[in-house]
């Protein structure tokens, strides 16, 4: 089992209605639909991901959030607003922060963290853009055009009033690490956040 | 027909007809005392009848959706492209009915039929007919069958109308709402483009208020003129422009007004053609069909209210440059079914034929109708 879902779906509580941000094949969705029972949809544009989700039953939307945002959602329309490995392909993460919060009580974040202790090694000793397995692109042909650190996204959240209910740390595979819980921004290659608006005094 | 028959062809089918004894209360108020269905079939159903699917045409389609006729048809049925075994409506596996509705002009019970009350045909007094009553007919149709649930029920354009009806008036009937090329309610500016085919047929000298039929004729003029616009809303600027560009029928303007471009000749050979062939009342009352459908009426406006009702699946599919449906409307429908929590697929596909993409084969829309349909089936044992 894949650390991250199972970190993931320990959140998501039996019968919850989930939207999950850039779902991909639809794996997530497919995996809180049978192990909590979760409904919702998935948004996605890559149109084979589309066409795997169709066909495994994945209630999927073809939606673009850089062109088309979520305007089409209501507000507290979810209990969760899921985005796994999107959130630095997105042209303004800072909203889609802010319109998951809209949408959902509460959001789970996923990202790999730009400053990682390979990534940053390998910046250091080539000079060059740094690759790794959660980051397999050329720096001209990556969809990964936001890429930040743990650091840069709890500043961000502070700045927003976002609350951090939980983090936890996996590498590369999306296997847990003692040592990545231990340092995470060196670490840590990929963390999973779980967020909600700070409540109002 | 081609020879030899393609191995993904439905074959020759031959239709039946279903007759109805018990009255059809109608939307209108009115009823129809017993009337006929026109209907063919493709594929088995199986033992547990769970693999039923049915398809609902569009304006001027009618029963014969798929395969050909005789061996010297040319052509086949109207939706063949996704018809057939190995096709997305896979008929190895789905047991697949397509009628021809009320009021249609190709053997079910319609304006050109005999009314039993006067011995002519009914013309003008045949009733208006809803996509309401049409989903109405088409439950009997399939208590006749005794087919309880529908694995699906297709459609696009009209067709995809009928499809998210049904999930409102027999919601426990069909496990998934096929809705292509669609739309939640007319614009007003389809609706105008109706008014001017329903103008184009009532202002010809030989409508004689749809009486032709006791005249020995036929409306031929105002129903070509209505079958052009309706035409070039079903295609776009691009292949429009891709299929005649300027192109003359001879070198040179002629400084005349007869059909000089290739287009025009084009728009012209098919409304006459489609005017030998099509009955000008049944045009008149598929049109107001479709001006009338709007099931947010009853809930001020609200489709998601309407959807509450609904339990089953929905896919919806809209093209790119459809502009007769946009996806824009597609999306109203799908923003519906999000705010109502039914569960919904959406794709837009990237086409460049306008609303008739719906009728013609892309890899991408082959491919997501495949896979969602191969799903359907998995899921209902076929």
């Amino acid at each position: 089992m894949r650390a991250d879902l199972e970190i993931i779906q320990q959140w998501v509580k039996p019968g919850h209605h989930v939207l999950d941000l850039g779902c991909g094949d639809g794996t997530l969705l497919d995996f809180l639909k049978r192990e909590r029972n979760a409904s919702g949809f998935g948004l996605e544009i890559n149109p084979d991901h589309i066409t795997t989700c169709m066909n495994r039953g994945v209630s999927v939307i073809e939606q673009n959030l850089d062109t088309q945002g979520l305007d089409n959602f209501e507000d507290n329309s979810f209990d969760i607003v899921l985005m796994t490995q999107a959130l630095q392909a997105v042209r303004r993460p800072d909203k889609v922060l802010d319109e998951m919060l809209r949408l959902g009580n509460e959001g789970i974040v996923t990202f790999p963290n730009f400053a990682h202790w390979r990534l940053r090694w390998g910046l250091a000793l080539s000079g060059r853009m740094p690759e790794s397995d959660a980051l397999p692109y050329k720096w001209y042909n990556t969809p990964n055009i936001r890429l930040c650190t743990f650091k840069d996204f709890e500043a961000l959240c502070r700045q927003k009033g976002i609350r951090i209910k939980s983090r936890r740390v996996v590498d590369g595979q999306h296997q847990n690490n003692w040592l990545a819980r231990l340092w995470p921004n060196l670490l840590g290659e990929v963390a999973i956040y779980r967020i909600t608006r700070e409540k109002t005094k | 027909m081609p020879d030899p028959m393609p191995v993904d062809s439905v074959g020759v089918v031959t239709p039946q007809t279903y007759h109805f004894e018990t009255p059809i209360e109608l939307a209108c108020g009115q009823a129809l005392e017993h009337y006929d269905l026109v209907v063919e079939t493709y594929g088995e159903l199986n033992a547990d009848r769970t693999n039923a699917v049915l398809i609902c045409h569009a304006l001027s389609g009618n029963h014969h959706a798929a395969g050909y006729h005789s061996v010297d048809d040319r052509k086949p049925g109207w939706w063949d492209t996704c018809i057939g075994p190995g096709k997305p409506v896979d008929t190895n596996r789905f047991f697949v009915v397509s009628l021809n509705n009320l009021g249609g002009c190709h053997g079910s019970t319609g304006p050109n039929s005999t009314n039993p009350s006067t011995g002519k045909p009914f013309g003008p007094d045949f009733p208006v007919v809803t996509v309401g009553d049409w989903v109405k007919s088409q439950a009997l149709l399939a208590d006749r069958l005794g087919i309880e649930c529908w694995a699906a029920v297709v459609g696009g354009s009209l067709g995809g109308m009928q499809a998210l009806q049904w999930s409102l008036d027999y919601p426990n009937r069909l496990k998934h709402s096929v809705a292509i090329a669609s739309s939640p309610r007319l614009t007003a500016q389809n609706i105008a483009f109706n008014e001017v085919a329903r103008q184009a047929i009532t202002s010809d000298q030989e409508f004689h208020d749809g009486r032709y039929y006791d005249f020995d004729t036929l409306p031929r003029r105002g129903l070509m003129l209505a079958r052009m616009v309706g035409h070039i809303t079903y295609l776009s600027d691009a292949s429009m422009g891709e299929k005649f560009g300027r192109e003359l029928r001879d070198q040179a303007y002629k400084f005349g007004y007869d059909a000089e471009f290739q287009v025009e000749s084009y728009l012209r050979y098919q409304g006459e053609r489609f005017s030998e062939i099509f009955d000008a009342n049944t045009y008149l009352l598929m049109t107001r069909a479709l001006d009338y459908f709007d099931p947010s009426y009853e809930f001020g406006g609200d489709l998601s209210k309407a959807l509450a009702k609904a339990s089953c699946e929905f896919l919806v599919l809209s093209f790119s440059t459809d502009w007769r449906f946009t996806p824009a409307r597609s999306e109203e429908m799908v923003n519906a079914m999000i705010s109502a929590r039914r569960k919904v697929s959406y794709a837009e596909i990237d086409a460049p034929w306008g609303h008739d993409a719906f009728l013609i084969p892309t890899p991408r829309y082959t491919d997501i109708f495949t896979a969602y349909m191969d799903r359907v089936a998995r899921e209902v044992g076929a």
